[in-house]
């Protein structure tokens, strides 16, 4: 009782804060905040750009629901039984209906063109620098670089129980999946099993992985960075256990890595079988 | 019968109502009243009562859901099951259970069954549905529909696929073991129910409209009945045929969804769809048909614009065939193909525009009486508005990557259809049950549930805009602690909506069984439908000399 009653105090104060601090950077990139309102900051320009696109439909979105809500409040004040007690027999107004038909058309016609523009934008890049694979598996993702010696591993989720300090509960994996900055990145995205989904929110990327097919999507990282995501669809009893964390390192960094990365990873030959009697225990610990 | 055939006049007297029941005394009492009636008010009194005992069980489900994620890890110590793998399971099942329910029991029963069967006959004249027999059939194969997708549920872990069922999750190699080929069972079972009920309703509609109702004349429940009743009839068929398919694959060695043999996954997902998205119109039609007779009569005026009510029904349900890929957006479609579907999912937004603004309109220079019926149609309206905006944002294919499959959909979804349609149920039940059962509903009351129901959802599911946008994914019993805040806010608000629930079945039981009894016509000169003509409750037969509407206007 007195939780939801710090509740009732606390909401709408934090609720106003963040609205006022805005959408900017005060969030840490990469990963949600306690009480966010709004999306994680854009990492990548197709996430720039979703942003962009949004900020113009949250206004008309808005715009709408607030006309709404005022034609109703007037009616509610204006038309009830006590205020008007002998109802109007209008039925019919070809002029108002003509309006209500065609504005909300003409609406829909704002909203299509950029919506287009950045559907194709976001769809596939032409001139990628690299290429990253991932394959989805019941319950963890398995990353190759074909580019860089094919060298592959696992990336699994790091049990509660044996987090260290700071690293966000049910996000941290064994094996962060490393990218440049600042370089086009294809990706390449399938599945071992069942039906997955790779999304990095602060991207703006999102697409399934499914077994026998090969999705493409790209990304582009604006800033060196840990970013956060989790599997998008559901795939099984740990569904909620299969995080993302991508580290984004400078070009120079992300070369160091790849020769530590190549030794390191040398004797893991794709080893879905090996790793799913791993996997298959519960991955979670309270 | 002179009394019978005049509109929105004083009520046929009670004698009169009685001397019905007894030309037909011989009509079956006891158990053999309800497992043989062929009587369109008892079939319809039997679908009320089975969505009353799904909703329970799938509000159960809803609860239960929220419970577990009130606080960030698992809460499994709050169940019997003590081995983690096995309660992960049981939490899929209840969002699948949750989803299945309430879609195919609760709301389709209540509404296209129950008031359907209820009101279409009185509404236009017809002395019952066209094939009695065949309506008592439909209604079985519901219930046998629940009982096997319950005990689906208790199998061999439950089918913890989601309402979607996409394979390969749900083959044999990822769900081995019965509790998917029930469920499957289940839905074929659900599936004839509503063909039968479909064909039925186009058969009477058609056919059985008093001298002068005309098609154009028709209320507009009837017209969403009908529009529905084409959905069910053209999106069933496909679902059934996906079901089969998905049955063959997992017990006959077939490979439609199996990629390995030359299948294809997503196959499943635009068959599931192409019904899926009928589906939700088939869910919230029949709620615009009844809001529309809710606003015209406690507002006192005529449904404003109605012709282009009526077709704007047609309009949705049509356009509701071609969009269902919007379902996909993050399967890996071609980008035309996207593209083509955001630009036609737009396009709805004109139809459910001009239904939003003719209620409006009709509101507009009303003399309106706010009894608790058309408290719930306002607050439809403003639910559905919520969510018909967010739906124009999911609509675009390319922003659709931030909000697919979080939470932001699920807050989409129950605003436009989901509470939406259980509004519509609320207002319909309000408005009818004096009908059906002779009684007045507690006012007061009623207006408590109203109230507590509208803040309940409104705390459930507004939070749920926020927690999508930062990027919480559906469907996972547990969540990375950013998240916890909101849920936990969502979390109070389904105690508050279940606590209404609870209130709401206390005030059916105070209303059988104490409520004043009600006269024919008890909402007074807004309420110009054919059903007000009646006596309260309405006689076991009605109807039997057609009223006549050549001289009639439009019931509108
Ligand atoms: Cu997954």
């Amino acid at each position: 009782m007195l939780r939801i009653l710090k509740l009732i105090v606390l909401v709408p104060v934090l609720a106003a804060l963040s609205l006022m601090l805005g959408t900017g950077d005060v969030f840490a990139a990469g990963r949600a905040e306690p009480w966010q309102m709004w999306f994680q900051p854009a990492a990548t320009p197709v996430m720039e750009r979703i942003l962009e696109f949004h900020n113009l439909l949250l206004i008309i979105e808005v715009s709408i629901v607030v006309f709404v809500l005022a034609i109703m409040c007037y009616i509610i004040f204006r038309f009830n039984a006590k205020s008007n007690p002998v109802p109007s027999k209008t039925t019919h107004n070809t002029l108002l209906e003509v309006i209500w038909t065609g504005v909300p058309l003409f609406i829909l016609i704002i909203i299509a063109i950029p919506s287009l523009k950045l559907l194709y934008y976001a769809d596939k890049v032409q001139d990628a620098e690299m290429t990253l694979k991932v394959t989805g598996n019941q319950w963890y993702w398995n990353y190759s670089y074909p580019d860089h010696g094919g060298f592959a591993f696992d990336s699994i989720i790091v049990p509660n129980a044996e987090l260290k300090k700071g690293q966000p509960r049910l996000l941290t994996v064994d094996n962060p999946v490393v990218l440049p900055a600042r370089t086009n990145i294809r990706l390449l995205l399938t599945s071992a099993d069942v039906i997955h989904n790779w999304a990095v929110p602060a991207f703006g990327v999102k697409l399934d992985t499914v077994g026998g097919r090969i999705n493409e999507t790209w990304v582009n990282i604006n800033k060196e960075g840990d970013y956060y995501g989790m599997c998008s669809e559901l795939c099984g009893v740990n569904h909620a256990f299969m995080p993302i964390h991508v580290k984004a390192v400078s070009k120079a960094d992300f070369a160091i890595w790849v020769k530590k990365a190549k030794k390191d990873f040398a004797d893991v030959e794709v080893p879905a079988a090996a790793k799913l009697a791993q996997a298959d225990a519960p991955a979670v610990a309270r | 019968m002179a009394n019978e055939t005049t509109v929105a006049e004083a009520a046929p007297a009670k004698a009169h109502g009685n001397g019905h029941e007894n030309g037909h005394g011989h009509h079956p009492t006891g158990w053999r009243r309800w497992l043989f009636s062929t009587n369109h008010k008892d079939i319809g009194t039997m679908y009320i009562v089975l969505s009353l005992v799904a909703a329970l069980v799938g509000g159960a489900m809803s609860f239960l859901i929220r419970l577990e994620l009130a606080e960030p890890g698992i809460q499994y110590n709050l169940f019997w099951l003590d081995n983690e793998a096995a309660y992960l399971q049981f939490y899929n099942v209840l969002v699948t259970g949750h989803g299945f329910i309430m879609v195919f029991f609760v709301v389709m029963p209540a509404m296209i069954g129950g008031f359907g069967n209820w009101f279409v006959p009185l509404l236009i004249g017809a002395p019952d549905m066209a094939f009695p027999r065949m309506n008592n059939i439909s209604f079985w194969l519901l219930a046998a529909s629940l009982v096997l997708l319950l005990i689906a549920a208790f199998t061999q872990g439950g089918p913890g696929t989601g309402w979607t069922v996409y394979p390969p999750l749900s083959n044999a190699e990822f769900h081995p073991g019965a509790a998917v080929d029930l469920g499957i069972l289940s839905l074929h079972l659900a599936g004839a129910s509503s063909v039968l009920g479909a064909v039925n309703f186009i058969t009477t509609i058609f056919n059985m409209r008093a001298p002068g109702l005309v098609i154009h004349r028709m209320p507009l429940f009837v017209w969403a009945i009908l529009v529905t009743a084409f959905l069910l009839l053209l999106a069933i068929p496909v679902l059934a045929g996906a079901l089969t398919m998905l049955l063959t694959d997992r017990n006959f060695g077939t490979a439609f969804f199996d990629a390995a043999r030359g299948g294809d996954p997503v196959l499943w997902q635009q068959l599931f769809w192409f019904f899926g998205h009928p589906e939700v119109y088939i869910i919230i039609i029949p709620a615009f048909g009844i809001i529309s007779q809710v606003i015209s009569t406690f507002s006192k005026k005529p449904i404003f614009g109605y012709l282009g009510m009526a077709y704007a029904m047609v309009f949705i349900g049509f356009v509701g065939f071609i969009v269902w890929a919007h379902h996909l957006y993050t399967s890996g479609l071609d980008v035309d193909t996207r593209a083509y579907f955001v630009s036609a999912t737009l396009i709805i937004a004109v139809p459910t525009g001009i239904k939003i603004f003719s209620w409006l309109a009709t509101m507009w220079g009303g003399s309106i009486d706010f009894r608790t019926p058309m408290l719930f149609a306002c607050g439809f309206i403003f639910l559905f508005v919520m969510g018909g905006v967010t739906g124009v944002a999911l609509a675009n294919a390319g922003m659709d990557i931030a909000f697919h499959d979080t939470y932001f959909v699920v807050a989409h979804f129950h605003y436009v259809m989901a509470i939406a349609a259980v509004f519509a149920m609320f207002a319909g039940f309000y408005y009818w049950i004096g009908k059906m059962s002779g009684r007045q509903y507690p006012r007061v009351l009623a207006r408590v549930h109203f109230w507590m129901f509208f803040i309940g959802v409104n705390v459930v599911f507004f939070p749920q805009h926020f927690l999508g946008m930062a990027g919480m994914p559906r469907r996972i019993p547990d969540y990375p602690d950013a998240y916890a805040g909101w849920n936990y806010v969502s979390s109070v608000g389904s105690y508050l909506t279940t606590a209404s629930t609870l209130l709401f079945f206390y005030i059916i039981w105070r209303t059988l069984r104490s409520g004043e009894k009600v006269a024919a016509n008890q909402w007074g000169e807004g309420a110009t439908t054919l059903e007000w003509t009646v006596d309260s409750p309405a006689p076991f037969h009605t109807h039997e000399d057609l009223p006549d509407m050549r001289e009639k206007q439009p019931a509108e």
